[in-house]
């Protein structure tokens, strides 16, 4: 069953992407399509009924094949399965196969290219469907070789599908730009990978997460100085999840990459590949744990990400590039969860974002498919009546991403219940880097809600805005776009409630339900009781807790002295009140702004103008990329082409071939005259050297 | 002497009869009637003392007092001269019937050359390395001139002789220099004298013979009378001159500098670098100036003797090994090569300029394919038989600690792609159609497909040479 969901897609995908002329391009896309639910549908029996305790470990291994077999580098094509594994198997391939189905009506007529003449749809339909194997070869990896594998496949499927539009430049600016940025993460993801390599000697994650304990304070020596060595390791390995997962410095290439078609942006850029950095912080949670400066780290990257990307999100009018900035500022909630050690919540938070994110991005895509693909929502306005199931649609999604829910109980949409546990995660973690994490997101959150309402209002309420003609034939979306919202809704309203407790709620359930045995029995039965009312006491009784299982027994890993999770739980109401006031709070400031005083945005933006230009050229890290590397870099290489390739490399080599060895040429056919005595004269001038030479050198 | 001593000599003795009773039996006989008849026999038994010497003989075995040696290295030399010479035999029948050429002392010089050649490879004495040199030598002056009523084929016999000569006389004055300081003119005696604490006579006297040596192999700057013998020799002629004197003469400098002055290695070696050197550049830059395929060609094996000269100046077994397989893959392709030169007529007369090749692929795409096949073999790329030839003289130079040579070597290979390929563009892409006559001989046709073939299937494992020669090269100087 596991090696079906990994190479369904890829037989869609080669299926698809070679076979449309035989079997025609509709086929090719159902073809695509259908193996996709079949994964779907598979990856749903799975998560539903994986049982870690079930297996030695918590998880379990399907060998595919041996791959790389030299010295102590030993890797197979292996499916590790495991509670980890489980989850994103559910998310990609739901969102996935959702996606597949939207796209039909996406993709039906696309202005880009001509209808007629070319098949670009089995192409689109073939990168997904290879984007999905990829992502699926990356997450179901048991060791580091193969999830850089899918690592690269994604990153590769991720270029193809932002430059889908080849025509336009600025999409294949966007592509370049995805890649190049994307490398820079890789290459600490792939140091990492020699790191733990030369550390461990191995690189299957079983292997790795047993010896963790004992190489605890190993160092190894890099750049200048002495390290630890897991910590290093956990610096270079979340180098690459900033590159994935688009975090602060390495974020440029996100909203660029909106070029890409929008049901491309729902699955790649907000629900699957972009979490890549989560999961494989999250993955690595072993050795996370022993590193505690690199935590840190990751906190602080994480709020400031999330900060950062909230207050751009403010100001930006392109419908997409609001979600993007969005996406981008869950992603560093997420990052501060597992920052704090409490992976469980980031997983939490990843899987229920991926519902409500693919949610709005399609919505989003609806709206742009009904408005003649217009994205700037200053063009918009009023299309509740005209396009009223997407907009209830993208209701149900903002509900989500702000966090609506009823304080204090556990009822509410899935963002309320994931973010709140990452912002009490938060709070409780202990760390200053986590009590500026915490204050990070509740004002993350605040703007969050802003924008999201801002988008809302701009988009469906007040009067319709820009070009007349396009609003007259402004439609609803087919079925085919719409059904998948729907299905999208159901998770965005009841993911979080459902699975609220085995993800953050209960311990217990916790513990079980990744599979950290022993840590399940009698002694937790005291633990969810009123005896906790203070901080001070909840502390007291870790005495009571069995041993934290060791690393490697189930999908992640806590260790002994790590209680955030348990202190989580008992946070000061104020805490646990904070997210819902920073929404509402948001909420009736966007109400003021875009409803009721549509004129106050421009005032602001006037008085503020500084404030504004920096918002909206979003923190100008562009620019100063451009000038600190882009700029230069393109010197190097323009430099390198004309000078270096172009005039000396090219220039010496016509010289030696049309100038030196005709020169040469000419000579020797000249010596070569025809008569007996010249040859006769070579010869003897030849001995003569000879004789000269070993005269000189020879001998004794 | 003894009766044991004339069974290991066996082979060139009755070579040595064979041509002499032919002589008798031409003279008395039919006359130039036999001369086809005769040319296929001499083949015959020129094939069947390869097999016999191929399959035949083992061991190492020195007779006449030390004068003659029959060893791998030997043998190996022996069944490539032996071959060679008898396919330039089949291939020239055609040629020099058309042309009213084929007398039938021709196939029987060919076969004294033969005898001289396969002496040369077994001296290991300086008379007997002198003795089979001229009797090679002397056949080979009056094959040269064999169209004896054409100018230019009487002035390359004639230029060749005389400077054939000068040579024979600095080979000479070598070898009684060396005489002189080793007191002994066998090569087991030299190497004891030489060694350590070499007097600089004996090493004026090496220079001298190694001088005389360069002249057979034709490596620059004792070269110049290549080209013209090459153009001025009927081209039949020209492609035995281009084969098996070219391993003979190979084989004896080998087992000169390995078997006389193997003590002394540092000191011949820079001098046979050197004239790689010099060969490889002169090759690759002459030959780009001619039009004319002969002396391209000539020029093509200069430059191909600075490569297996590399192998040799590298002063090891494994460079011996690899100047062997060097000169097998260099006959091959050569034999080809000469096969399609004299299948180039228009109206049967012989065409030889390059530029007659124009779009020869539409004309004749078969021969076209397989002469693109040669050529890249002769430059050296990769696919092809030729590149392992010169992969290995390169390996074998790193491994001697001459990379700077093997720099040089890879240089001078990169400017002598020029001219082969030029060949190749102009069949393919040349500007107006040739009017070369189709079809010709099936015997040249035969021999270009299977020299063709031979560079594109001996990838594998190059036709099991590389044991032999390897054996050879330990023979003579593991």
């Amino acid at each position: 069953m596991e090696t079906i969901i990994l190479f369904a897609p890829l037989l869609g995908a080669l299926l698809c992407g070679f076979g449309w002329k035989i079997m025609g391009e509709y086929a090719a896309q159902w073809v695509a399509t259908f193996f996709l639910f079949i994964a779907c549908i598979l990856s749903w029996i799975i998560f539903l009924t994986f049982d870690p305790f079930a297996h030695q470990g918590g998880s379990y291994s399907v060998q595919v094949l041996t791959w790389i077999e030299s010295g102590t580098l030993v890797t197979d094509w292996a499916v590790r399965m495991d509670r980890l594994t489980a989850i994103m198997l559910v998310v990609i391939t739901t969102v996935s196969a959702l996606v597949h189905l939207y796209s039909f009506g996406y993709m039906a007529h696309d202005e880009n290219f001509d209808d007629e003449k070319e098949s670009y749809r089995p192409r689109f339909f073939a990168y997904l469907s290879f984007f999905t194997f990829a992502m699926l070869m990356l997450v179901t990896a048991d060791n580091l070789i193969q999830m850089f594998f899918g690592w690269e496949g994604v990153g590769l499927a991720s270029y193809l599908l932002i430059g889908f539009y080849f025509r336009k430049p600025s999409a294949n600016a966007a592509a370049i730009k995805a890649f190049v940025v994307n490398r820079v993460g890789d290459f600490g993801f792939a140091l990492g990978i020699f790191a733990i390599y030369m550390v461990f000697d191995t690189v299957n994650f079983g292997e790795i997460f047993a010896a963790v304990p004992d190489k605890a304070d190993e160092t190894i020596s890099f750049l200048w100085a002495e390290w630890n060595a897991i910590e290093v390791i956990c610096f270079l390995l979340f180098i690459g999840a900033m590159g994935k997962s688009a975090q602060f410095i390495l974020h440029t290439w996100l909203p660029d990459a909106m070029e890409g078609p929008t049901p491309v942006s729902a699955l790649i850029h907000a629900a699957t590949m972009v979490t890549a950095g989560v999961f494989l912080v999250c993955r690595m949670s072993p050795l996370m744990e022993f590193a505690d400066s690199t935590q840190n780290f990751i906190v602080y990257v994480g709020a400031l990400t999330a900060f950062f990307a909230a207050t751009v999100g403010l100001v930006q009018n392109d419908i997409k590039r609001v979600i993007a900035y969005s996406t981008c500022s869950q992603l560093g909630y997420m990052f501060v969860a597992a920052g704090v050690g409490v992976y469980s919540v980031a997983m939490f938070h990843l899987f229920t974002h991926a519902f409500f994110k693919a949610m709005l991005f399609l919505g989003a895509g609806s709206v742009i498919h009904g408005m003649h693909h217009e994205q700037d929502m200053r063009n918009y306005g009023g299309l509740r009546h005209k396009m009223p199931k997407t907009f209830w649609a993208m209701m149900i999604g903002t509900l989500a991403i702000t966090g609506v829910g009823i304080p204090l109980t556990h009822f509410g949409f899935a963002g309320f219940l994931s973010k709140d546990a990452v912002i009490e995660s938060a709070y409780a973690g202990g760390t200053d880097a986590s009590a500026l994490a915490f204050w990070a997101l509740v004002i993350a959150a605040l703007f969050t809600s802003f924008y999201s309402w801002r988008l809302i209002f701009m988009t469906f309420f007040g009067e319709p805005r820009g070009d007349k003609h396009t609003h007259d034939h402004a439609h609803e979306s087919p079925m085919v776009m719409v059904a998948p919202l729907g299905v999208l809704a159901l998770g965005a309203i009841f993911a979080g409630m459902i699975w609220y407790k085995p993800f953050f709620g209960d311990e217990a359930k916790v513990d079980d339900w990744f599979g950290m045995a022993e840590y399940h029995g009698e002694e937790h039965a005291t633990l969810p009781g009123a005896a906790h009312a203070a901080e001070g006491d909840a502390k007291d009784d870790h005495g009571e807790k069995a041993e934290a299982a060791p690393p490697g027994q189930g999908a992640i890993y806590r260790e002994d002295k790590n209680h955030v999770l348990h202190d989580a739980h008992y946070v000061p109401t104020w805490v646990r009140l904070s997210p819902f006031i920073a929404m509402l709070l948001g909420f009736l400031t966007a109400f003021q702004f875009y409803i009721r005083r549509p004129d106050l945005p421009g005032k602001l933006a006037e008085n503020q103008a500084i404030l504004h230009q920096f918002l909206l050229n979003k923190w100008y890290v562009d620019e100063i990329y451009d000038f600190l590397f882009v700029n230069p870099a393109k010197w190097l290489g323009r430099f390198l082409w004309k000078k270096g390739d172009g005039a000396v490399i090219d220039g010496f080599l016509n010289g030696i071939a049309m100038g030196v060895v005709p020169f040469f040429t000419k000579l020797a056919g000249r010596a070569q005259s025809g008569y007996i005595f010249t040859y006769a004269f070579a010869m003897v001038l030849g001995i003569l050297v000879f004789v000269t030479w070993m005269t000189l050198s020879g001998g004794q | 002497m003894q009766s044991g001593d004339l069974s290991i000599a066996l082979p060139e003795i009755i070579l040595s009869l064979f041509a002499m009773g032919g002589l008798l039996v031409g003279a008395y006989g039919g006359k130039d009637k036999l001369a086809s008849l005769m040319l296929w026999v001499t083949a015959a038994v020129l094939v069947a003392l390869a097999a016999w010497i191929g399959f035949q003989g083992a061991g190492t075995a020195t007779v006449f007092n030390g004068m003659f040696t029959d060893d791998a290295f030997a043998r190996f030399a022996k069944v490539t001269v032996l071959l060679s010479a008898a396919a330039v035999l089949l291939m020239s029948e055609s040629y020099m019937i058309k042309r009213d050429l084929l007398r039938f002392e021709y196939p029987l010089l060919i076969a004294l050359a033969s005898v001289g050649m396969m002496v040369m490879v077994s001296a290991s004495d300086l008379i007997a390395l002198y003795m089979g040199l001229e009797l090679q030598s002397l056949a080979l002056y009056v094959v040269a001139s064999l169209r004896r009523d054409s100018v230019k084929s009487t002035e390359a016999g004639l230029k060749y002789f005389v400077l054939g000569a000068l040579s024979s006389g600095l080979l000479l004055y070598g070898a009684s220099l060396v005489y002189g300081f080793s007191g002994t003119t066998e090569f087991a005696g030299i190497i004891q004298a030489a060694q350590g604490e070499t007097p600089v006579g004996m090493l004026i006297g090496l220079s001298f013979v190694i001088a005389g040596l360069a002249f057979k192999v034709s490596a620059a700057p004792f070269h110049m009378w290549t080209p013209d013998v090459y153009e001025g020799a009927p081209t039949p002629i020209t492609a035995f001159f281009a084969t098996a004197p070219k391993m003979a003469a190979m084989g004896l400098f080998a087992r000169v500098v390995h078997d006389a002055f193997g003590g002394v290695i540092g000191d011949w070696q820079q001098i046979v670098a050197a004239l790689a050197v010099a060969s490889m550049f002169l090759g690759a830059v002459a030959a780009i100036g001619q039009r004319n395929i002969k002396r391209l060609m000539a020029y093509s094996s200069i430059a191909h003797m600075g490569f297996a000269l590399m192998g040799l100046a590298s002063g090891t077994a494994q460079g011996v090994e690899s100047m062997l397989i060097y000169m097998a893959i260099y006959v091959t392709m050569n034999i080809g090569t000469f096969a399609f030169i004299l299948s180039m007529e228009k109206d049967g007369s012989p065409v030889l300029t390059i530029d007659a090749l124009s779009l020869y692929s539409k004309r004749d795409p078969a021969k076209a394919l397989a002469v693109l096949v040669l050529m890249f073999s002769l430059a050296g790329v990769p696919p092809m038989v030729g590149f392992f030839g010169k992969y290995s003289v390169l390996l074998a130079a790193v491994d001697g600690g001459l990379a700077w040579l093997a720099i040089l070597g890879v240089t001078a290979s990169v400017i002598g792609a020029f001219y082969y390929l030029r060949i190749v563009f102009i069949m393919y892409f040349g500007a107006d159609e040739s009017e070369l006559d189709k079809g010709g001989s099936g015997i040249l046709w035969g021999f270009l497909m299977a020299s063709a073939a031979a560079m594109v299937f001996g990838v594998f494992n190059l036709f099991g040479i590389e044991g032999p020669a390897a054996a050879a090269a330990a023979a003579l100087a593991g």
